[in-house]
């Protein structure tokens, strides 16, 4: 009867193993779809990137829809090309959408901003591996006052 | 002079010897034909002494730790009004390092120092080479048992040991300290990705795992089989195991978060 308990025990015990995993993976992970089910890519060539990330959230009004996959330089100016994965379950954004890259907070983290566009009869819906090219480059703080100091001394 | 070098030489062949002896060890332990009807019952209670037994130690260094967090972190964090950060941080820092790391040590004085005292003993009273005498071979039917429950209790207690401790960062920060309860959780999931911390975690400790369970047994079956013999293993299987789960520690982490 004793190995039964003990079986009983250990039984127990990988069950609060589970329970603890699982508390672990729905309380304190982020349980969001994006990038955890099908996903599709999109390109954006921008000047400067700032401080993104690979991973960085890829948000449509603050919404988390994907995650940027890849950065590299592209091209003869060796620009920055920002690759995004973005869940299939967001697969509406035409051609004529825009994107940014913005900084949660005064010193967050930046991801980037999706801004959908308007969609009629002419303009075509984004598919993988689509490029979007209406960019907007990351704020840096040292351009921003070198233009203040500019403006300033054109007064 | 000479003497020394020749010393040193011995000092040198004798750990790779040692290295060499116990990964014969394991492997003669565990590869081999399978035998689920003799070896699950034996499985079973090992898992009881290695696992079961240690899960009381790690729910409550588990709860304090993640308290401290709690505590410790708020105090630094409210001073730059970013009190609502507690949560990732506490989070993080159990789930990436201090859940598989002090699992292991714990591990190792728990159950690793009683493995190698259990083992010395064995081989002390002649139990071993009994076993020997009956064609029973006591890689099979004492290591590789013991090895399996080290393998697999480990990872369950990390994860315990994670989930308790965010319980009790999550006490002491909310319910005590008056952090908001929403946004505790809310930054937590935003900054926890299951793919990179929690796995990552998992990883670690089933190294860890592999790494204690390992040095505990070799230190046990290669003990002098007197009593100062087995009091040497035990100590040197508590030293060894940390010393080699905060070293690889730091190779994992670099590998992983690097």
């Amino acid at each position: 009867m004793e190995s039964r308990n003990t079986q009983l025990a250990v039984g127990l015990f990988v069950i609060i193993g589970v329970l603890a995993l699982l508390f672990l993976g729905l309380q304190a992970a982020n349980t969001n779809v994006a990038t955890a089910g099908e996903t599709y890519r999109l390109y954006a060539k921008f000047d400067n990137i700032g401080g993104l990330k690979e991973r960085s959230p890829v948000k449509v009004g603050g919404v988390v829809v994907g995650r940027v996959s890849k950065i590299t330089l592209d091209g003869d100016y060796y620009e920055p090309l920002v690759e995004m994965v973005i869940s299939k379950q967001y697969n509406e954004f035409s051609d004529t959408t825009s994107v940014s890259i913005l900084t949660s907070g005064l010193l967050g983290e930046q991801y980037i901003g999706l801004n959908p566009g308007f969609i009629d009869d002419t303009v075509q819906m984004l598919e993988d591996g689509d490029r979007i090219y209406d960019t907007k480059s990351a704020l840096v703080l040292e351009d921003l006052i070198g233009q203040f100091l500019f403006s300033q001394g054109n007064d | 002079m000479l003497n020394k070098v020749a010393a040193l030489g011995q000092a040198t062949l004798n750990s790779i010897a040692g290295a060499g002896a116990a990964l014969i060890m394991l492997t003669r332990a565990l590869v081999g034909k399978p035998q689920l009807r003799k070896s699950w019952p034996l499985l079973m209670q090992q898992m009881y002494s290695v696992g079961v037994m240690s899960l009381i130690i790690i729910v409550v260094s588990g709860l304090f730790i993640g308290m401290v967090l709690g505590l410790q972190g708020y105090t630094i964090l409210v001073d730059f009004g970013a009190e609502q950060s507690l949560g990732p941080m506490v989070a993080l820092s159990l789930l990436r390092e201090l859940g598989p790391v002090v699992t292991a040590l714990l591990f190792a004085g728990r159950a690793g120092s009683a493995l190698t005292a259990e083992i010395g003993l064995m081989k002390a009273t002649e139990q071993l080479s009994s076993l020997e005498m009956m064609a029973v071979d006591p890689l099979r039917r004492v290591i590789a048992p013991r090895f399996w429950a080290g393998l697999y209790s480990m990872p369950i207690l990390a994860a315990v040991f994670s989930a308790v401790g965010i319980y009790g960062g999550y006490l002491v920060g909310v319910r005590w300290l008056g952090v908001d309860d929403g946004a505790f959780w809310s930054v937590m999931q935003a900054n926890v990705e299951w793919g990179h911390d929690i796995m990552n975690g998992i990883i670690k400790s089933v190294v860890f795992a592999f790494v204690v369970t390992w040095i505990a047994l070799h230190k046990g079956f290669n003990c002098t089989p007197t009593s100062v013999g087995i009091s040497k293993a035990t100590t040197s299987t508590v030293v060894t195991a940390s010393l080699a789960v905060l070293g690889l520690d730091f190779v994992l982490t670099a590998l992983m978060f690097g």
